[in-house]
């Protein structure tokens, strides 16, 4: 080698090859591409009092999406932390500007994948707002709606727990959790027709009914979920290793998230009862009987706590939907007016999915108005007084809310979607900040952030 | 299409019954959307006939008081602690409650919602952009969404800037909260708050070149070929 020429694999460089003209040179610059770790070690070594800046990412830390976190490390300890986030930004709002009010369900759902059923619901729910029909959504598309988000809620919370777990090396807990989340997500595959971004609610109600088996299938899986949600307890509650990597682990107390906005497990594992459920119900949550789950601990393993019960909690909301789906069966599950619901009925065809081949004889065979009014209303879509309206609902991570505009036409003005992990990635220097690296994992899983969510 | 709700004789009213006319109801109605013309909008050749049709969408639920329920100890007392706060308008719409803010009065106002006993609302869920374009002098909108966990109620403050001076107080001093939605519509819309501690690109890379979910910004989209024919991207197909 020349003495001009520039070692490129030298993982110690005086210089850093990626910095642009006007950035401040640093002392010393590390790369970690292709060489070994060790020399890198062996160098910092000498000044342990120095600052490192560490880039976290940008990578999929388990299953929550792709996260930068810029660490300032002095040795183990975080001194300071900035999250950086967009990477798993897709345009989801402005997309929903070009297409109708019925089509960008199919988009929202796409936001918070783990949890894309709440994003319908409070979707469709701000739209039905700004129609003004929302008293005359159908019980049983309400009853059908509370049914999905609860296994919904099961399945994100079993994920969250699962590759928390995961995110500790503990890798038998997550097959546990993945397991019954599949449970879950088999169910959810019967009713709507697809494992996840099912675009199940629709304004006005749900795309279709339960299907024949639809009954003894939730009885199924709610007598499943009673029997083995209890296995994540048994590996986590009194495991020792476990509660020492959580206990007093991504400390936020109540003062603390009222400043910040922090809701959902984080705030009721400060002991505050605040569930939107209860506080301001929707989909009749308030003729539902559940408990508010809190934990006082103000920590990972309080929020982990947290999201245990509700799984109990969830499973009990769910053997209610189960009698009142037994008492409404035969009802509508789409709002009767012809001028806003769906005019298809989805059914199961021989090649698995399709549109019912009653309705498509009725219309193509029996009558010209009715294929007026399906084409129009497909292509058209339905027109939304002009306005705004805010809806907000209990998600599995605090309040998802969302804020339409109308101009008066069948496409949305603007939808923005208020997720609670892009509220919460806020948190995350308060969570870590002067605590030890390896904290910085438990802290950001106890969160739960989705980054679909949270880039939108 | 449009209106006049006969503004002039609900002043009289609410002024003869004593109280001080603060939430006015306008002399004319508001059209923040502009005119709409024929069936499909501008960018489609309209051969039905209807295309010299005009139609404005007016912005609803002008409100002037007494609003009902607990809307109006609220707004009285916002207007004892902040007064002037408010522009004169007040939207009540499918229960919600909207007021459109001075923006230099925000944060003051901001401060008195959060901290006094009788509004405390301690939560800001929500900042979210609107662009309006043909709102001259409007044309960014940003709603900021306000609930009291003591109370258990929400309201809906909006702030209005012109294009052309994109600025806004920024509320991250009242409400640490509001941080990332800020800086989120900063990015999306372009609405500059002022003392915000690090008004930075938050969803799109920094050097990223426009304000993507303004109006005049295209999805992108381009147009389909099948068999001869074109379907135009989506912006540029026919709205209804």
């Amino acid at each position: 080698m020349t003495t001009t020429a520039h070692d490129y694999d030298s993982p110690v460089q005086d210089r850093d090859i990626f910095a642009g003209a006007t950035d401040v040179k640093p002392a010393r610059v590390y790369f970690d591409q292709g060489t070994d770790w060790q020399r890198i070690v062996a160098d910092q070594a000498e000044r342990p009092d120095e600052t490192m800046v560490v880039n976290l990412g940008p990578q999929h830390p388990s299953t929550h999406g792709v996260l930068r976190l810029v660490l300032e490390l002095q040795g183990e300890r975080v001194m300071s932390m900035r999250p950086s986030i967009g990477f798993l930004h897709t345009g989801i709002e402005k997309n929903c500007e070009v297409k109708t009010w019925t089509q960008g369900v199919a988009f929202i759902t796409r936001a918070n994948y783990v949890a894309s059923i709440f994003n319908e619901a409070v979707y469709c729910m701000a739209v039905e707002k700004l129609l003004g029909i929302t008293d005359q959504i159908p019980t049983r598309a309400k009853v059908l709606r509370v049914m999905v988000m609860e296994v919904n809620r099961i399945a994100s919370h079993m994920t969250a727990v699962g590759t928390g777990g995961l995110e500790l090396q503990a890798s038998s807990v997550a097959e546990v959790s993945l397991r019954e989340r599949e449970m879950c997500l088999e169910f959810l595959q019967a009713v709507t027709g697809a494992r996840m971004n099912n675009a199940y609610i629709r304004p006005g109600g749900v795309a279709n009914d339960l299907p024949s088996d639809g009954i003894e299938r939730l009885r199924e899986l709610i007598d499943w979920l009673d029997k083995h949600i209890g296995e994540i307890g048994e590996f986590f509650t009194e495991n020792p290793i476990f509660r020492s990597r959580t206990s007093g682990v991504g400390y936020l107390d109540l003062p603390s998230c009222m400043a910040l906005g922090a809701t959902g497990p984080i705030l009721r594992a400060t002991g505050y009862p605040w569930d939107m459920r209860k506080m301001q119900p929707y989909c009749d949550y308030e003729t539902y009987d559940f408990d508010v789950v809190t934990w006082d601990s103000c920590d990972a393993y309080g929020r982990y706590r947290v999201r245990l019960g509700e799984m109990f909690e969830s499973v009990k909301i769910l053997r209610q939907c189960l009698e009142r789906l037994e008492a409404t069966q035969g009802e509508p599950c789409m709002v009767a007016d012809k001028k806003i619901a769906w005019p298809a009925s989805l059914a199961l065809g021989p090649d698995g999915q399709g549109n019912s081949n009653e309705h498509i004889k009725h219309i193509m065979g029996e009558s010209m108005e009715a294929l007026i009014h399906h084409f129009k209303i497909v292509t058209e879509g339905f027109k939304v007084p002009a306005g705004q309206a805010y809806q907000a609902i209990e998600n599995v991570s605090g309040e998802l809310g969302c804020h339409v505009v109308s101009d008066g036409g069948t496409r949305p003005y603007r939808v923005h979607l208020r997720d609670p992990g892009f509220n919460h990635m806020q948190l995350l220097p308060a969570l870590c900040e002067g605590g030890w690296l390896a904290d910085v994992i438990p802290a950001i899983a106890s969160i739960d952030p989705v980054m679909g969510g949270v880039d939108r | 299409m449009t209106q006049d709700p006969s503004s002039a004789t609900e002043v009289a009213a609410t002024e003869a019954a004593g109280a001080p006319a603060v939430f006015v109801a306008p002399a004319s109605p508001y059209l923040p959307f502009g005119e709409r013309q024929g069936m499909w909008g501008k960018t489609s050749p309209d051969t039905s006939g209807y295309g010299g049709q005009v139609h404005h969408a007016e912005w609803p639920g002008r409100a002037v008081q007494p609003f009902g329920g607990w809307f109006d100890a609220v707004a009285d007392r916002m207007n004892e602690l902040v007064p002037g706060f408010s522009t004169g308008a007040v939207y009540i719409w499918r229960g919600d409650i909207t007021f459109h803010v001075v923006a230099d009065k925000l944060v003051e106002l901001c401060r008195a919602l959060r901290d006094d006993a009788q509004l405390r609302f301690e939560f800001m869920p929500s900042v979210s952009g609107v662009h309006y374009p043909n709102d001259a002098g409007a044309e960014l909108h940003v709603v900021y969404q306000l609930m009291s966990y003591t109370h258990n109620r929400r309201i809906t403050l909006e702030v209005t800037c012109p294009d052309a001076n994109p600025h806004i107080p920024s509320v991250v001093d009242v409400y640490p909260m509001a941080n990332y939605h800020e800086r989120e519509t900063w990015d999306m819309f372009g609405v500059i708050f002022d003392g915000h501690p690090s008004l930075t690109r938050i969803l799109n890379p920094d050097d990223w070149v426009g304000h993507p979910q303004r109006k005049d910004y295209p999805v992108g989209g381009v147009p389909i070929e099948y068999k001869g024919a074109v379907v135009p991207p989506p912006e540029s197909r026919r709205s209804y």
